[in-house]
């Protein structure tokens, strides 16, 4: 064997009988395997040839995913908020249509399909697997449409209408923010999830509860094994495995009280959170001005999209989560707080406010919303009247790093954790935040000035109102600290029985004396109670009692010479109203947040919404409703 | 033991076709089992497209095109190819590499290396360039290999395939595994050592699990248990066992199947052509296929056992045994014997890349045959 290196270790006569003996071995397992799949071919083709036979002609089998029902969403009183209504889908089977362009066509003459609809159902139809699966053409005909389409359902062979449940909110706009809505399963959302479980599904939860607790509202997909005849009609059902139950939720939401919020609210663009500062339970989130989630469910019209988006009130966003503010002089209780903490003031401190505040070598003035100053005040008054020059310096000599530990422990500049999607965790101004923040090195500087506005909750502060509210719980509690959160409990619709979900363990601000927060609680309370309380109206003759506080957000800024007059700036321009409340002072039951955008001071525009919803909570109607403004923040 | 000459050519007295096909180093009978193969795939495609032409003439092109380059290879005398296979396997492991790391993802799996005019599957290369290796480094040494050799060999053939494996293309990936592994055991490794290994491999498959992917991980357990997914991976299973069955023993005849016509059986020109034979030509029709993949089967293992050094005689049987563990694979799969892994039919089932890999295999086998020195000249 010349191609053969001659090797003295090599043994070419013993390597050739190994080999040939390995072939043979080979050899004859690979008989004995494809005896095996002869023996396999015989069992399925002989053993079983009529069990296949009957699968396979004649009528035939077909297997159709069967989509679970989505979970029912209830308030914490057993309030329907989003149900499940028979609908009827209008739908094309592929495989049954042998000219798709033209039915198209004919559909849309007949006023059956619009243009929107049909790039829907191109984009579904490239994305459907098997042929024989029906590509939904319009997720809900009305009446006449359905009536338009039977009189003429033999010109359109492969179509068909078929009733399927549809999500319908039947409190429409209402807590839409916090139910959030359902819209057609994109490409996008499939990729998230596992396809397969959404087969048979066209719709998914976009926002809110609907997207947060999509898992337990869908369920698990089920299917059945139908006999077809020759076009693929069903004929029987042979065999079915049903979708595995999703489950009915229960909010901590009171419809009751976020309506109230909601109305109260009226038209102006705002905010109110409640919670029940015992627990974390958000008894109303209401942004307004809202939309009604229903058209999502059915299509919305590029049109009825677009009318949304450009509202320049902007209805989709969520205000109670997403909008940041400054918060103004509602944090002045915190930072009181804090003084107290650090023994940075104690209770009867007293200061001189003559209606303006300058730094050392500064000629810039720091105003105070009222002009002629308060004259001395000690802490307490300095919360009830809302004194911007004596916090003023409380921040300064508190020091921008304590205060921002310090309301740090509030949950200022980081998100409460409340259980649905997008929540913003707001600013809260630290020397290291301006380091990061800004790129040339003057700007990283932390100013003087800027601690003292940090004093009066604005410059770089900004907060949401469920983090306002989230803080007033806190106060509310002396310290104790509860995530926010909207799921209640759980219910299995097939056994009946109603989950708790459980609680996070709460938290506890710890401050060197336990004293002092009934210090503050107690200058909140005269805020309502005092004589030169900011909101007195509040709890004009209420069977329950509040505390408090306003807060007025500047949006423009008037120049050191000039006086701010309302009715002279545009109205996108005006200042912003807050107010932040609990109640009963002594045993809380509902801690709250109000915003009205550019509503102008606190306790004109903020403080009557608040009155309303407390009045809800405490199922108390007021025989003449306090109308007094006095114009404070 | 040794060659003779009359059975290699005939003698003298050949007619001018069989001089043609001598000069074109061809081996009749490899050639006569894998024309038959391609033409009941032809034939079956037809059908199983729903009469569909065009795809019968654009596989009739890859046929031609994957012919020439048996073609071609069957001109290569054995000793040129041993010399090229280390360079011909690192060239693999490298492209391998990239594709790691700039390949093109199709599918969710990373497979493809982009060369502008043509997009490449290096994994292919390497069914090739494994067992062309793990020959060319028995060939000088004694055997059977000594242990230190032997963890050489498993080095060689560890590291194309685990790379091959986080492609992820688990199907690939042990069909280069076991190309090597057939040279090794063809070498004549101790048995003991073979057992062990199985024993080995048996005690890594809780860590191979562990390793594998979601998907995979969900082929498995459909395989166990189709019914537990009737709607994803189990529907494959479920329709080409309904097929096949439905097929009895002589088949509904050529264009009459069902399962394929109405869309029922899903890949039925790839992956799963094997049930479009069972049900338009029954039991006897899978028969005459499986008996013609023996006959080619053992064509290769005679040419194995002809040859005349050790690398062509450890190539070649390896070859023969990899192109086999393809048919077992895949009909396998199509009757539910194994997970659906997505290997196809070899020479019948629709696509390009796997009848170019199998092609050149051939053409390896006959240029051993054909190529041989005669004794005493």
């Amino acid at each position: 064997m010349p191609s053969v290196r001659p090797e003295s270790l090599k043994d070419h006569g013993r390597e050739q009988r190994t080999f040939g003996l390995r072939v043979l071995i080979a050899g004859a397992g690979a008989v004995a395997l494809t005896l095996v799949v002869v023996a396999r071919l015989i069992t399925l083709q002989v053993v079983h040839y009529d069990h296949y036979d009957e699968q396979a002609t004649g009528n035939r089998i077909r297997i159709e995913p069967l989509a679970p029902t989505r979970g029912l969403i209830f308030d914490r009183n057993g309030i329907l908020l989003a149900e499940n209504l028979p609908a009827y889908q209008l739908e094309l089977v592929p495989e049954q249509v042998s000219d798709i362009d033209g039915t198209l066509v004919r559909l849309i003459k007949r006023d059956l399909l619009n243009a929107q609809e049909q790039d829907r159902f191109q984009q579904a139809l490239r994305r459907v697997g098997r042929r024989f699966e029906p590509v939904p053409l319009r997720y809900r005909l009305d009446d006449t449409a359905l009536a338009r389409f039977s009189v003429r359902r033999q010109e359109f062979p492969g179509v068909d209408i078929r009733p399927r449940l549809a999500r319908h909110y039947p409190m429409g706009a209402t807590a839409v923010h916090v139910v959030g809505y359902v819209g057609s399963l994109s490409a996008n959302d499939i990729d998230e999830r596992n396809e397969r479980n959404y087969a048979g599904t066209t719709h998914i939860g976009k926002s809110g509860i609907e997207l947060a607790y999509e898992d337990q509202l869908h369920g698990t997909v089920g299917y059945r094994q139908v006999l077809i005849n020759a076009q693929g009609r069903a004929l029987e059902t042979v065999d079915q495995v049903p979708p595995a139950p999703d489950m009915d939720l229960y909010l901590t939401l009171d419809v009751r009280l976020q309506s109230a919020a909601e109305a109260a609210l009226a038209n102006r663009r705002g905010a109110v959170v409640a919670l029940d500062p015992r627990n974390g339970d958000v008894l109303a989130l209401a942004s307004t001005p809202g939309f009604d989630p229903n058209p999502f469910g059915a299509g919305l019209s590029t049109r009825q999209y677009q009318a949304l988006i450009n509202n320049p009130d902007n209805p989709m966003f969520n205000r109670a989560l997403q909008g940041q503010y400054s918060p103004g002089s509602t944090v002045k209780p915190i930072l009181g707080l804090a003084a107290l903490h650090f023994d940075t003031r104690t209770p009867s401190d007293h200061m001189f406010c003559p209606g303006h505040f300058s730094l050392p070598n500064n000629d810039h003035r720091y105003r105070d919303w009222k002009r002629e100053g308060h004259g001395k005040v000690n802490l307490a008054q300095s919360i009830e009247q809302s004194c911007d020059v004596y916090f003023y310096q409380l921040a300064l000599d508190l020091g921008i790093d304590r205060l921002h530990d310090f309301a740090s422990q509030f949950s200022f500049g980081a998100t409460t954790g409340i259980d649905i999607r997008g929540e913003r965790g707001g600013l809260l101004p630290s020397r290291e935040w301006k380091r990061r923040r800004f790129k040339r090195a003057a700007n990283q500087v932390w100013f003087p000035g800027e601690t003292v506005i940090t004093g009066i909750g604005q410059g770089f502060w900004l907060a949401t109102p469920l983090q306002l509210a989230h803080a007033t719980g806190v106060i509310a509690m002396r310290g104790e600290k509860h995530a926010p959160r909207l799921l209640d409990a759980v219910r299995d619709p097939l056994k009946g029985d109603i989950v708790a979900e459980p609680r996070a363990a709460a938290r506890q601000i710890e401050v060197d004396d336990p004293a002092h927060w009934e210090t503050i609680v107690s200058s909140m309370r005269d805020v309502i109670y005092g004589a030169q309380g900011t909101a007195r109206q509040v709890g004009a003759q209420r069977p329950y009692t509040v505390a408090g506080k306003t807060g007025t957000v500047q949006v423009f800024t008037v120049a050191q010479d000039e006086e701010y007059e309302a009715d002279k700036v545009d109205e996108s321009l005006r200042d912003h109203g807050w107010f932040v409340a609990f109640a009963p002072v002594d045993e809380p039951r509902v801690a709250l947040a109000v915003l009205v955008e550019n509503g102008g001071g606190g306790s004109a525009s903020a403080a009557p919404v608040a009155s309303k919803v407390l009045d809800t909570f405490f199922d108390f109607s007021p025989r003449t409703v306090a109308q007094r403004t006095d114009g404070a923040p | 033991m040794i060659e003779t000459p009359r059975q290699f050519d005939g003698a003298g007295a050949l007619s001018l076709p069989g001089r043609i096909l001598r000069a074109l180093h061809v081996d009749v009978p490899l050639m006569i089992g894998i024309a038959a193969l391609c033409g009941v795939g032809l034939i079956v495609l037809y059908s199983a497209d729903g009469g569909n032409v065009a795809r019968v003439q654009s596989q009739l092109f890859r046929i031609g095109v994957a012919f020439g380059g048996m073609l071609v290879l069957c001109q290569i005398p054995p000793h040129f190819l041993r010399s090229w296979s280390p360079w011909l396997f690192g060239g693999g492991v490298v492209l391998l590499l990239l594709v790691a790391f700039v390949g093109d993802e199709g599918k969710g799996a990373q497979r493809w290396l982009d060369l502008g005019v043509i997009r490449f599957q290096p994994s292919e290369l390497m069914k090739l360039a494994m067992p062309m290796v793990i020959a060319a480094y028995l060939h000088t040494r004694a055997l059977p290999p000594r242990p230190r050799e032997l963890v050489v060999l498993a080095a060689l053939i560890a590291v194309p395939s685990v790379t091959i494996a986080r492609q992820p293309d688990l199907g690939t990936s042990l069909l280069v595994a076991s190309s090597g592994l057939f040279v090794v055991f063809l070498a004549g490794v101790r048995l003991r050592v073979v057992f062990g290994f199985g024993a080995l491999a048996a005690a890594a498959a809780p860590l191979l699990w562990l390793s594998m992917k979601d998907y995979q991980k969900s082929r498995v357990l459909t395989f166990l248990n189709p019914e537990r997914d009737p709607l994803g991976a189990g529907y494959h299973t479920i329709q080409s066992k309904i097929a096949i069955g439905s097929g009895g023993v002589f088949g509904k005849g050529w264009l009459n199947s069902t399962q394929a016509q109405l869309e029922f059986l899903p890949e039925s020109s790839t992956d799963f052509i094997f049930a479009v034979i069972g049900e338009e030509f029954g039991l006897v029709g899978l028969l005459v296929v499986l008996v013609l993949y023996l006959f080619v089967l053992g064509r290769c293992l005679f040419i194995a056992v002809e040859a005349q050094d050790t690398y062509a005689r450890l190539l070649a049987g390896g070859l023969a045994l990899t192109f086999f563990v393809y048919v077992f694979v895949n009909t396998g799969m199509v009757t539910g014997l194994l997970p659906v892994v997505g290997v196809p039919l070899p020479l019948i089932s629709y696509g390009g890349t796997s009848m170019v890999t199998l092609m050149a295999g051939f053409g390896i086998l006959q240029a051993i045959h054909t190529h041989r020195k005669l004794l005493g000249q």
